[in-house]
């Protein structure tokens, strides 16, 4: 990206934090919040996840047999199935069916697919008029917006800013002032345009091939009225959507509220094997009329899902059933909302799969940097799709198919196995443990030169690296050369491999000795092997070759040691995740599974010492010292950052926790000219919970590097590493 | 039954337990007028005579009640269950402003997959549509949570005890 890219990209978000963003946070969070407590309140909450992703896997593979099935059940129901190879093969379709039918006006209920297609300007241009009767897609037709976000189209505007479209564009009789209000007049003016219609089209959001039933997930009650005040129905929906069989739909319709807006379930779930059998209604000539009069086509979307399916990374994106939950769970996504984070049609994590396999690389990458890999939509998504995967891939061939600008501000300084056209951004952060190692032989030369105001300028310009930002300060003494003088441990219970992660090594040494003393004072023996690069910071960079390359040499260089029955410890949350996530895809199974089951975050390791029967009195007594704790986000995602708080509080410290599901840093994001604004709307968060009168005096602690810095920004005391509060 | 009405609480829909006989007098008490319907199907009671059947399009729209069987309950969810029919059920339940919701306690399932499990069966063999409507009809995008967008502003659930 140019300096100029990154400087109009930077106002745009800026200009939608300003305009939308408070809107966008209220809601998205709510919808957030309302996740947490509704799937609390499931029996079973993991087995339908994995339910859920069992069919959907199942259906993908089938999908040409299950189509040819549903076909066959559509036709015998007396309704006509069509597959469209793209977007003017479908419109074509519909455009046919309501010339055929002499029709002059269409009513919609939500339906993402016939946007993707434009099927509405299509419709149009044959002069005929289309109503959306979804009142949130209906205000945005109204003000001539696009959505933002792929449950609430438009949750972005405000009750007051609804109130003037609708004042300003229909002068009603009454004044229009609450939601209900608006409700009506909406309900009102739409009741009219429904029964007028010729033509109802809906969206389906599945739709099952043993009997051609589709199941439409809804809460006004506007795709009901659509289907049965019109009696000629059409309903477009992707191919991925048919899954088998009717029973099939269970945990689906159990998840999807749940999962998205935090509802246990909508107000209606419509299960529709049209033609419906209810009977016809003619308003003008108030007569009713019999259901065999009811016409139905399915038009199922190809649009490149085809293709998708036969893409390995791409293809669990087909699994994806729309629900929202990772564009609400997402930290960066409640800032800034789907008009910055999404494409020409889907918004949120996965909408770069969807982006990416349905128009193409180019609009995939124009969002695609806004997934931080923080991982938080990952447990949330309820057909278990790696959305930070998908992203981590489509950056990874965005980067192999851009231009070369400034390659050679960082070419030579960084060699790596990246194309040579790679932002130079992206190599410059990407190549992360090149800096590190020179950062630290060169202290305090390199903190001095990395200060000064020129080269911060020229760091700006040519990289996009914020000047607001403190940079990292590298320690002149590396962790590694400090724990090479330590004394051995006398008959020490167990070994540790102590993985010395390169923030750990040349920046936050002082977490990591604290580490190592912790460790030694619970009777184990440490060693630091002589491999500091994870592989995080290139595979945060979609540079997925450098990262592979250091990933192979972490388990070139841990598996032995597990294999001798040492354990690794990783202080790092990131790198932790890493070896239990990602490694799964960059090494072979054998060594992945070594490795992951091998080892250990910090304080899990501490915890297990203790439990074990390691004496706690030889850590740090913590006395009721108040504490305010703020975990990792891919820490939470694997559920270990409990073990932290079971550690301070066994010790005797006083701590309360973070709820936010991010700090907005990650990594080297935060550092990003053109993210700097979000990521600091995302730590605003943090900053106002560590803020309270309950939590202002606490001492700060947190476990990933980037939350550290983060916080170091945002609040005016300092915060460290909780191992350093327990090593004696 | 009693996860059944716990959660017809929870969404905002209010009950009557009744017997088939009284049926009729349970439905006068919670319809005001006008208010059109579908007849109950056997075992579920009468309708009382102020309800009209087979409403005109023009009717629909004027009717302030509709009453309509429901063909399942299901616990979890406080859900009715509205099928489609030639006579109506789903326009009937959904134009008018309140509807009153018609089922046998008997027919009130544990769960969502029950009562998939049992219209999986319908569907297949005859083609069948139902409605799985829980609560009123609700809309959040004019800024708030509202009650009553295209459907039912209230729903009340007529529990027959043969
Ligand atoms: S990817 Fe998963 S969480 Fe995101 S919308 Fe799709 S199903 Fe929901």
């Amino acid at each position: 990206m140019t300096g100029n890219a990154r400087t109009t990209k930077a106002e745009h978000i800026r200009h939608l934090l300003e305009t939308e963003g408070d809107a966008v946070a209220a809601n998205t969070q709510g919808f957030n919040d309302g996740r947490y407590e509704s799937v609390a309140d499931l029996e079973d909450y993991e087995a339908l996840k994995e339910e859920a992703r069992a069919i959907k896997e199942d259906a993908i593979e089938r999908l040409p047999d299950l189509v040819d099935e549903l076909r066959e059940a559509v036709e015998e129901n007396g309704g006509t199935l069509y597959l469209a190879d793209d977007a003017a093969d479908a419109n074509r379709y519909v455009r046919d069916v309501v010339a055929d039918v002499d029709g002059d006006s269409v009513v919609k209920s939500k339906s993402m697919t016939t946007e993707e297609l434009e099927l509405n300007d299509a419709l149009e241009a044959d002069d005929v008029e289309v109503v959306e009767t979804d009142l949130g897609e209906w205000v945005l037709q109204v003000a001539d917006e696009a959505p933002s976000h792929i449950v609430a189209p438009a949750i972005h505007k405000s009750r007051e800013s609804i109130a003037e479209l609708f004042t300003e564009v229909f002068d009603p009789d009454e004044d229009l002032e609450t939601a209900a209000d608006l409700t009506m007049f909406a309900r009102r003016k739409l009741a009219e345009k429904i029964v007028d219609a010729d033509v109802g089209v809906t969206g389906a959001n599945f739709v099952t091939a043993d009997s051609g039933t589709m199941a439409l997930v809804t809460s006004e009650g506007n795709a009901r009225k659509t289907v049965t005040a019109t009696d000629t129905h059409v309903a477009v929906a992707g191919v991925e959507k048919v899954i088998p069989s009717v029973e099939d739909l269970a945990p689906f319709v159990e998840l999807i509220g749940r999962s998205g807006t935090g509802q246990d379930i909508t107000s209606y779930v419509s299960l529709l094997t049209p033609p419906v059998g209810s009977p016809t209604l003619d308003f003008d000539a108030d007569e009713t009329g019999p259901a065999a009069d009811r016409e139905f086509h399915l038009v199922l979307v190809d649009n490149g899902r085809m293709d998708m399916r036969e893409d390995d990374d791409l293809r669990e994106t087909l699994y994806c059933i729309r629900c929202s939950a990772c564009s609400n769970s997402c930290a960066n996504f409640q800032q800034v909302g789907g008009h910055a984070f999404g494409g020409e049609t889907y918004s949120g994590g996965i909408a770069t799969g969807w982006e990416a396999g349905i128009e193409g690389l180019d609009v995939a990458a124009e969002f695609n940097d806004l997934c931080t890999g923080c991982s938080r939509c990952v447990n949330a998504c309820p057909v278990g799709i790696d959305i930070p995967w998908i992203n981590t891939v489509v950056r990874d061939r965005v980067n192999r198919g851009e231009d070369a600008e400034f390659d050679w501000l960082v070419d030579g300084l960084v060699p790596d196995a990246e194309p040579a056209g790679l932002d130079p951004q992206k190599r410059l952060f990407g190549n992360f443990s090149t800096l590190a190692k020179l950062g630290s032989a060169t202290a305090p030369v390199s903190n001095w030169l990395s200060d000064l105001s020129v080269s911060r300028g020229l760091m700006e310009r040519f990289v996009g690296v914020d000047r607001r930002r403190d940079l990292p300060t590298f320690q002149r003494e590396t962790l590694r050369e400090w724990a090479a003088d330590r004394p051995p441990v006398r008959n020490p219970d167990r070994q540790v491999v102590l993985f010395p992660d390169l923030y750990t090594n040349h920046v936050q040494v002082e977490r990591g000795k604290a580490a190592v003393r912790a460790l030694e004072a619970l009777g184990v023996a440490v060693r630091l092997p002589d491999v500091t690069a994870s592989g995080r910071a290139p595979l945060s960079q979609g540079m997925l070759a450098t990262a592979r390359e250091h990933a192979t040499d972490v388990a070139d260089a841990l598996v032995p040691h597990v294999e001798a029955g040492r354990d690794v410890v990783v202080v790092e949350p990131s790198d932790y995740a890493l070896f239990q996530r990602e490694y799964e895809r960059l090494l072979d199974e054998d060594r992945y599974e070594t490795l992951a089951d091998g080892s250990y975050e910090v304080f899990e390791y501490v915890y297990g010492l203790l439990a074990n029967g390691a004496d706690a009195d030889a850590l740090a007594d913590g006395s009721g010292e108040r504490v305010a704790y703020h975990s990792h986000c891919q820490q939470r995602t694997l559920g270990v950052e409990t073990y932290t708080e079971a550690v301070l509080d066994d010790l005797g410290f006083d701590v309360v926790t973070s709820d936010v599901e991010c700090c907005g840093m990650a990594g080297s994001f935060g550092y990003k000219r053109e993210y700097y604004d979000v990521s600091m709307a995302v730590g605003e968060d943090l900053a106002t919970q560590f803020s309270t009168d309950e939590t202002v005096d606490r001492t700060v602690v947190a476990s990933g590097t980037s939350c550290l810095e983060q916080l170091d920004d945002l609040l005016a005391r300092p915060s460290k590493h909780p191992i350093e509060l327990v090593a004696p | 039954m009693d996860r059944f009405t716990e959660r017809l609480a929870d969404f905002d829909v209010s009950y009557t337990l009744t017997a088939p006989d009284d049926v009729a007098a349970a439905i006068e008490d919670v319809t005001t007028q006008p208010a059109i319907g579908v007849e109950l199907p056997d075992g579920l009671g009468d309708l009382p005579e102020s309800v009209e059947t087979d409403p005109s399009p023009a009717e629909l729209r004027e009717a302030s009640t509709g009453v309509t069987e429901a063909r399942l309950g299901i616990a979890d969810y406080g859900s009715l269950v509205l099928p489609t029919t030639a006579d109506g059920v789903e326009p009937i339940s959904l134009f008018p402003e309140h509807h009153v919701g018609v089922v046998s306690s008997e027919d009130v399932v544990p769960g969502m997959a029950d009562a998939l499990a049992d219209l999986g069966e319908c569907f297949r063999d005859a083609s069948g549509s139902a409605v799985v409507a829980t609560g009123p009809s609700a809309t959040a995008d004019m800024g708030a949570l509202v009650k009553g967008a295209h459907g039912p502003k209230t729903v009340h659930a007529i529990i027959v005890e043969p």
